[in-house]
């Protein structure tokens, strides 16, 4: 459990920010730029104090500014990964990574290195200086560095912001492994919906300096605090279920949330297994009646419960079997079908729909 | 290639002593001064800019002048290391490695202050919260990173005090075997009647030396270059 409570004024900016975040897990701080959320990375990892502030992580205080305890940088062990990675141009990529190893004065060192270089593929580089790095390799090379260093706690500070789109590909799915395999709780900064959505268990919303809501993602995603910062067309659901039936057949996969089945279009999934998916509330569409031979795989009895009216369309709440889902359609068909909540429909849900959108695979819970 | 007499040749050699001590004498107080104007902001950070820039502005002789009232036998310095270390300043090879050093300084600092100044902080940031402590992240970053700088310092600092004359002249005087360095012999073999071949060869030597420096310098940074490749 990370608990944070900070005060700060820097000419024209203030931020007064206090969330606390479950552990281990993903926590992710997100905003538009502008929000605080570089302020809020030095303050955590001890590289700026606050004028008040109170920082906890697992039951040890870094920071109390009230009893005067402010536990440095050197000493906090919160290992950062920037996001122009700041790797020692001066030394090889094995020295780059023993650099914290080396400097862990006593503490215990769960994280070898050769499990970092075999998690992060890093094998092939250890001896390449700095320079010859491609951008995702640098990123990798510093998440090494910095889980190397023993951190109690990991900080992601937008470590994709300065690679291009297609190359993010190539460094996320090792976030994942981590996140996955290792047990060191993570706060990542970003800015990118997308990849909260893939690596974030919680979400704490930003905006110029302020905390505005905050909460697990299945949660958040239902808020309208959100919806108003990623806007409209971005606005889904997150479902988290396991994979419980696999036609290969017809390459459907059937996952179970709770009282809710879905069918979903088939990838690399395992019988059993626990995955998270994503359903865009434009991909969602509401029909007053069962309709018979449509495409859509999946068509589900469902009870209106909210209208959010955002920016010129309507986000439908929907209560479909004790899960919530989002719709997103127009003024037109509001009106038309009278949809109100309280009033009972079905939700039409695309096989691809969430095959479409980012899929996430987790091992199964022991 | 002409013959050079037993006295150049000491010229020679004494001129390389006290360059290579006026470097290392110098270089300690110049990285340390470089890195608090470079990183630090104090009260009278502005009169130490100014201070250790002086020397570059004013006469060399003013300098030699200061010298003489600071370290000279009476003076306030010169007296207490005399007494304490049994250290002479004046009339001697020391001295003469003292006085380049003085007016070498600014031109140390300035380079080796421009290549801290071209270190990302973040670097150091970086180092903190990987757990290295104020001089550990000195020794293990930023001094290796200053490292180009440094370079270009000692060697723009060693063929400055090669050539270093008013200053020397004036503080440690012109004694042969002790303080008279190539420029110093250089200036001797002029005043002296049928000195003119023996001034040729001084300044063909002088030439040779200064030209040998700025090779190695040029090589120097080259080999930095492809070491840390920007």
């Amino acid at each position: 459990m990370l608990e944070f409570d900070c005060s700060l004024k820097r000419g024209d900016f203030s931020l007064e920010v206090a969330f606390s975040a479950p552990s281990p897990g993903v926590t992710a701080l997100f905003g538009r730029s502008g929000a605080g959320k570089s302020t809020l990375v030095s303050l955590l990892s001890g590289l700026a104090t606050p004028a008040r502030g109170r920082i906890v992580l697992e039951g040890t205080v870094l920071l109390d500014t009230a009893s005067g305890i402010n536990v440095t940088a050197e000493d906090r062990a919160v290992g950062c990964v920037f996001q122009d990675a700041r790797l020692f141009p001066h030394l090889d990529v094995r020295h780059n990574l023993e650099y914290g190893l080396r400097r862990i004065r006593g503490r215990e060192a769960p994280i070898g290195f050769d499990l970092i270089v075999d998690l992060l593929g890093l094998a092939a580089l250890l001896a390449r200086r700095i320079r010859e790095l491609s951008g995702g390799e640098r990123q990798r090379v510093a998440l090494g560095r910095a889980l190397l260093a023993q951190p109690r706690l990991l900080l992601l500070d937008e470590p994709l912001a300065s690679i291009d789109a297609e190359r993010r590909d190539e460094v996320l799915p090792y976030f994942e492994r981590l996140r996955d395999e290792l047990r060191v709780p993570i706060v990542y900064v970003s800015h990118d919906f997308d990849e909260v959505l893939r690596l974030a268990d919680h979400l704490v919303l930003l905006d110029r300096g302020r905390m505005i809501a905050s909460g697990s993602v299945r949660e958040m995603c239902l808020s309208e605090e959100l919806h108003a910062i990623v806007g409209a067309g971005v606005a889904g659901t997150v479902l988290e279920g396991t994979v419980e039936r696999i036609d290969s057949g017809a390459r459907l996969a059937t996952i179970r949330c709770g009282e809710l089945a879905l069918r979903i279009a088939l990838t690399q999934l395992e019988i059993d297994s626990r995955v998270r998916l994503y359903v865009p509330a434009d991909d969602v569409l509401i029909a007053l009646e069962a309709p018979r031979q449509v495409s859509a795989r999946n068509v589900l009895p469902v009870e209106i419960t909210r209208l959010e009216v955002l920016n010129g369309s309507v986000l439908i709440h929907l209560a479909a079997a004790g899960t919530s889902l989002l719709a997103r359609i127009t003024h037109s068909a509001v009106r038309e079908l009278d949809l109100a909540p309280g009033k009972r429909c079905f939700a039409l849900v695309k096989a691809v729909a969430a095959q479409g959108r980012r899929f996430d695979r987790r091992p199964a819970a022991p | 290639m002409p013959m050079f007499t037993p006295d150049e040749w000491q010229a020679l050699r004494l001129s390389l002593e006290v360059a290579a001590r006026s470097v290392l004498l110098s270089l300690p107080f110049a990285i340390a001064v470089a890195w608090l104007l470079a990183r630090r902001r104090f009260l009278g950070r502005t009169l130490l800019d100014a201070a250790i820039h002086l020397p570059l502005v004013l006469p060399p002789v003013v300098v030699g002048y200061f010298l003489l009232l600071i370290f000279g036998t009476r003076g306030a310095v010169g007296a207490w290391l005399n007494e304490q270390f049994g250290l002479r300043l004046v009339f001697t090879t020391a001295g003469a490695a003292l006085a380049t050093a003085v007016m070498s300084f600014p031109l140390v600092v300035r380079a080796i202050r421009l290549s801290i100044e071209n270190i990302d902080p973040g670097l150091e940031a970086a180092a903190r919260t990987l757990g290295a402590r104020a001089w550990d992240r000195f020794f293990s970053i930023t001094l290796p990173l200053t490292l180009p700088g440094i370079l270009a310092g000692v060697i723009v600092a060693f063929s400055a005090s090669l050539g270093e004359f008013g200053a020397v002249i004036t503080f440690v005087s012109n004694i042969p075997g002790e303080t008279r360095t190539l420029p110093l012999a250089l200036y001797t073999a002029i005043q002296t009647p049928d000195g003119d071949a023996a001034a040729v060869r001084i300044a063909a030597l002088s030439v040779s030396l200064g030209l040998a420096g700025l090779l190695l310098s040029e090589w120097l940074a080259r080999s930095v270059r492809r070491r840390f490749g920007s």
